[in-house]
């Protein structure tokens, strides 16, 4: 007898480290002191998306969302909503901005404006469970591929899809595996890239967290249309609860036969295992990747030729790419070229993070408006603060200024804008955030993660590392700017890979937007945006300050003084800048200039 | 575990079938249990059992039975009520467990509403 009520918990890294499973042990026991066991069931899901507001549940069929829940929280969930049928409104969702709780998922903005392919049994169902993947129409494609349809015209379908890899190249994957097809070599083999490394981004772990099985599917269906034998899933260590899901549902999918040989009575015989990464950002770049795989040291290297492993043909594809795979040969490659524009097809799955009211994951179609994912979907900029820029695309992207909020989402329109569309990190920056700091810290990143073997990149990123520290301490000089934007050119040109080719892109895009800053910074030794230490003072404001002493007992070097009740004092000499009095202070006396 | 053949994968499918449409909320027809604490001492559960029984013994996939808090007629508790896409909601009162199976077999199954249990259709006016 199936039970009338589920209740879907998120438990994604995320919720988990929030106390998810705790939530889940004492759901567990109260609905059985209050005899409900035949009545609810919890079920453990991926990431449901509204990632920081976890952990987080889902009650279905009701569609109801709460939030943020703690233990105690538990026993009057139980009682009132699955004995009673009186929803908890205290624990449901507040949109920003708003007071009252909107109880319904699909009335949540943030849900209600998002289009779920690859993302399409996220919170729906038990990803340790392959039944619940087949019951939402899983591995159908696989069947309908392997008994009514030839490799070229999976290829064919595919191709017309429109589809276009999601790890942030956008080259046409129809086009890709006919390539693989026509190569005479065997053995061929598929790889699954989900050494997901830029600063922020997580979309690939939700991915495989939620529903590793139409990983598994998209793979075995593009392993059988360019003939490979066997397949790897290339997944990070800094993923332990990713690899257990996909180790699972491997052998799972090895038990129905849907892997290894003669899968489902067809004759055709595939296989898939983890290589476990070690957490080098530049084994994303596919030569890179396919040499960590072999046993070398990942260093990436000249192409053409093509990428092979083991110096045969190799398809490489990004995890949100494969989970696309499934749907377009069940809805068909006409109904997924509708979506999106005329060079996007389909959906993107972004990570939304920063400056953002709803941070966490999203899948929209191709063609919104970063506007809308922003104010729309995320809610907008916390603390009523402004806009100023949105950093797509990683430490390889670049940031994207208010004045180019109504960009569609597009790989061809955001390359124009000096980003790219990249694996789908998107960092929401605000008012307060320097954009000499913010180059900075990226090419602080990928300085560290080159891997040493083209000068350019390595030593060019230290020398790019080292103008743009000298600028935000204020030591920065007449022909800085000039300097920087040739060196980034020279590392562009230089360069082997993607690594160091697009490393110096959030300099370049952060001059061509914010220049102003970078002339303050090197004319005026001023941050506009008050974050550069060696550029700013601290003052209290004698007109608003009420004298509550609240600065100066939090100050930790004691450098404010001031009686009770009389305007304080910043002595300039004691303080280090580290902006507790401005953090702490109710009325706003705190001036940063 | 056996190894599949295509047509199996139907068959996994629809022996959890009903589970998933719960979790998508899409149905041809909701049977809500009104589970207030007053519905509760009137004797909704048993209400409710009777239906999820018919439901398990008639084999239906398309029918979701959920609860709701009070309906706000607490002295005619137990209370249903029926949703049907693009029809008005029917409301049924005083109910035993008994009614409710007969109320499966003839509005549910048979899409004829049971007037002599039915209190109304249609709900009222909100906002």
């Amino acid at each position: 007898m199936p039970h009338i009520t589920n209740v879907m918990i998120c438990t994604c890294t995320n919720c988990i480290s929030n106390g998810a499973l705790e939530i889940r042990d004492s759901l567990e026991t109260e609905i059985r002191k209050q005899g409900l066991e035949d009545d609810v069931l919890v079920v453990p899901t991926g990431a449901s998306g509204l990632c920081v507001n976890g952990p987080i549940l889902i009650v279905q069929p009701e569609g109801i969302f709460y939030q943020k829940l703690k233990k105690e929280h538990i026993q009057e969930l139980v009682e009132e909503h699955f004995l009673k049928g009186r929803p908890v409104k205290a624990l449901m969702y507040v949109p920003p901005g708003q007071e009252s709780p909107i109880p319904e998922l699909q009335s949540i903005p943030f849900f209600k404006d998002q289009r779920l392919i690859a993302l399409r049994n996220r919170g729906l169902i038990d990803p340790d469970r392959i039944d619940e993947y087949i019951a939402r129409d899983g591995y159908k494609a696989l069947a309908k591929v392997l008994t009514s349809m030839k490799p070229e015209e999976v290829i064919a379908e595919v191709s017309k899809s429109g589809l276009r890899g999601r790890g942030g190249g956008g080259f046409p994957t129809g086009r890709k595996w006919e390539s693989r097809w026509k190569d005479p070599r065997t053995p061929k083999y598929v790889v699954c890239n989900a050494d997901e490394g830029d600063p922020g981004a997580f979309m690939d772990r939700s991915i495989v967290e939620a529903d590793p099985h139409s990983v598994i599917e998209g793979m075995t269906i593009g392993a059988y249309a360019v003939g490979a034998s066997s397949g790897y899933v290339y997944l990070r260590m800094e993923y332990p609860l990713a690899v257990k899901r996909m180790q699972l549902a491997i052998d799972q999918a090895r038990d129905y036969g849907l892997l290894g040989k003669d899968i489902l009575g067809s004759g055709f015989d595939f296989d898939i295992q983890i290589f476990k990464g070690a957490g080098a950002f530049v084994c994303g770049e596919t030569t890179a990747l396919v040499a960590s795989i072999e046993g070398r040291i990942p260093e990436p290297r000249q192409r053409p030729p093509r990428t092979t492993l083991w110096d045969k043909p190799v398809v490489i594809n990004n995890v949100e790419t494969w989970a696309n795979v499934p749907v377009i040969i069940n809805w068909g490659a006409d109904w997924f070229s509708q979506i999106g524009t005329e060079t996007s097809k389909g959906t993107k799955v972004f990570s939304l993070a920063g400056n953002i009211n709803n941070a966490g994951l999203v899948e929209v179609p191709m063609g919104i408006t970063l506007r809308q994912i922003v104010y729309d979907i995320g809610g907008g900029i916390p603390g009523g603060k402004q806009f100023k820029a949105v950093q797509t695309g990683g430490p390889s992207g670049g940031f994207i200024p208010a004045s180019l909020l109504d960009l569609p989402v597009d790989y061809e329109r955001l390359a124009e804008a000096g980003s790219m569309m990249g694996s789908g990190g998107m960092v929401v920056m605000d008012e307060n955030t320097c954009m000499v700091e913010m180059a900075k810290y990226f090419v602080e990143f990928t300085n560290d993660e080159s891997c040493g073997k083209c000068t350019s990149c390595r030593e060019g990123s230290k020398a790019l590392l080292d103008i743009l520290e000298r600028i935000c301490e204020g030591q920065g000089k007449e022909g800085d700017i000039e300097l920087l934007e040739e060196l980034a050119h020279a590392i562009k040109d230089a360069s082997l890979c993607g690594l160091g080719q697009s490393l110096p892109n959030p300099v370049l895009s952060a001059l061509a937007h914010f220049r102003d800053e970078y002339e303050a910074h090197i004319r005026e030794k001023r941050c506009p945006a008050g974050v550069c230490k060696a550029l700013i003072t601290f003052s209290i404001d004698a007109e608003k300050c009420k004298g509550c002493r609240v600065c100066a007992k939090n100050c930790p070097q004691e450098a404010i003084s001031g009686q009770a009740k009389e305007p304080h004092e910043i002595d300039q000499d004691k303080c280090i800048k580290c902006g507790v009095c401005a953090d702490v202070c109710k009325f706003d006396a705190v001036v940063i200039v | 575990m056996a190894k599949i053949k295509p047509e199996d994968l139907a068959r996994i499918g629809d022996r959890i079938k009903r589970t998933m449409l719960l979790r998508e909320g899409s149905c041809r027809l909701k049977i809500i249990v009104h589970m207030g604490t007053c519905g509760i001492a009137a004797g909704a559960r048993n209400v409710m059992k009777a239906f999820t029984e018919e439901i398990d013994k008639a084999g239906v996939q398309d029918v979701l039975l959920t609860i709701s808090s009070c309906a706000g007629l607490c002295s005619r508790e137990p209370m249903v009520t029926i949703e049907e896409k693009d029809k008005p909601g029917v409301k049924y009162v005083d109910l035993t467990p008994d009614k409710a199976r007969k109320i499966f077999s003839e509005h549910v199954l048979a899409g004829k509403i049971v007037k002599e249990y039915a209190l109304a259709a249609g709900s009222e006016r909100t906002l």
